[in-house]
């Protein structure tokens, strides 16, 4: 699980459409920039934020997405909490495995977003819904 | 129904007997609420403008504004929200300018006791609220107009194909790549190659500002299309953040060649098809 204490209040982003994907990405975008991400993990983070809020969107029907500035006395650094409360996920496993995918994409979004982050943790009940917490770290 | 005959009337009179003090407090009070953004010239003009068909309008024995003889002061007020629209101003502040004729007209009738009294004012005020609803609506209509325009104008400008060199058309990809665009690109794409005839096409992402699987897998499928038309695709403008990025995600583009600026991808289809050593040999032999 992730630690650090919070910088701020959290922004939440509701999502529910195409252009909410691309709001995250946008506020998250932003707080990375006053976080001091360097670019590349800017660009890692924002990618990944953009796979999970689709995922979301798709997989678990809208739901929001939290992105706040954290710090855990070494460090600064991001994180985004993705909830929603779709079908939830029955095989853990298989779905972070690397080509596996339901919706028709490369099935990448996941496992994917997993390698882009420093923290990844993901809580999932078949229909209670799921909520994935991750975190960048500046170095 | 906002008006009686008779309050029309005394409305006819009441703007007409203080014409000249009722613009000058009318103007000054928008003025106010729009902080100097409207030169004062302009606005005396449109307060003017709305005073005079207002006169006009309750002198024919206006009652309700949808009705006929509100033609021409709807089309002040339409035109006067469709000027705010476009300059900027929000919608509380275009419907104020109507709105504060309300307290114009209410300091009228504590100067002159005679002037009216509470129930002419009640229906007055109603007829205001029409013209401020109507302004309202105005105001929205012209804003959604301008925003369909605008979402028009950004798709046309976001899809260029250029040819940059005999045989070889270019897309800058600039912004977000959705799926509506995404279409938008590969057809435009598919229909250059086969009106230009061009065995290349470079498919140029320096513009976009992240990768994800889903911008990927629309590149992939449009290469992939070229392809199946007999056209080859280079994909340039990968930056090193998106290098990392992409081989973190896992994405695979296969044997499909990349460059990291468009010039590198220029120079490898020349390269390809043998312009570059065609040159250097006529520039030699001269």
């Amino acid at each position: 699980m992730t630690a650090g204490v919070d910088l701020g209040a959290p922004q939440t982003q509701a999502i529910r459409s195409d252009d909410d994907v691309v709001r995250v990405r946008q506020l998250v975008r932003t707080v990375a920039v006053a976080t001091k991400l360097s670019l590349v993990d800017q660009t890692k983070l924002v990618t990944a934020a953009s796979e999970l809020a689709r995922n979301t969107l798709i997989h678990g029907g809208g739901g929001t997405a939290d992105v706040a500035g954290v710090d855990d006395g070494r460090r600064r650094g991001v994180r985004i909490v993705f909830t929603d409360s779709g079908p939830g996920i029955p095989d853990l496993d298989l779905a972070l495995t690397d080509g596996y995918t339901t919706g028709g994409g490369l099935g990448l979004g996941l496992s994917g977003a997993r390698r882009l982050v420093d923290d990844f943790d993901i809580v999932t009940a078949v229909d209670e819904g799921t909520r994935i917490t991750v975190t960048k770290w500046s170095r | 129904m906002a008006l009686s005959a008779e309050e029309s009337g005394w409305l006819a009179r009441l703007l007409t007997k203080n014409a000249e003090q009722l613009i000058r407090r009318w103007t000054e009070l928008v003025a106010s609420s729009l902080r100097g953004r409207l030169s004062h010239a302009e606005l005396a003009r449109q307060v003017q403008e709305l005073h005079r068909s207002m006169i006009g309008a309750v002198e024919n024995g206006l009652t309700d504004l949808d009705s006929e003889q509100g033609g021409e002061l709807r089309a002040v007020l339409a035109e006067l929200s469709r000027g705010r629209a476009r300059q900027g101003f929000s919608a509380s502040e275009t419907a104020i300018s109507v709105f504060a004729l309300k307290d114009v007209l209410l300091e009228l009738m504590e100067e002159d006791q005679n002037a009216g009294n509470l129930r002419d004012f009640v229906a007055f005020s109603a007829l205001i609220d029409q013209m401020g609803l109507f302004t309202f609506e105005s105001f929205v209509r012209t804003r959604e107009s301008l925003i369909a325009d605008q979402a028009e104008q950004l798709l046309e400008l976001s899809t260029p194909v250029v040819k940059i060199w005999e045989g070889v058309v270019a897309v800058p990809l600039v912004g977000t790549l959705d799926s509506a665009r995404a279409q938008v690109v590969m057809e435009r794409l598919l229909q250059t190659l086969v009106d230009t005839g061009s065995p290349y096409a470079i498919i140029d992402i320096t513009g976009v500002p992240a990768v994800d699987t889903q911008v990927a897998q629309h590149i992939l499928k449009t290469v992939v299309a070229a392809r199946l038309m007999g056209a080859d695709c280079i994909i340039s403008g990968i930056r090193p953040q998106i290098a990392q990025t992409i081989v973190a995600l896992g994405i695979e583009f296969g044997d499909i060649a990349t460059k990291a600026s468009l010039a590198d991808a220029l120079r490898h289809v020349l390269r390809l098809t043998g312009v570059d050593n065609a040159r250097r040999h006529q520039r030699r032999e001269s």
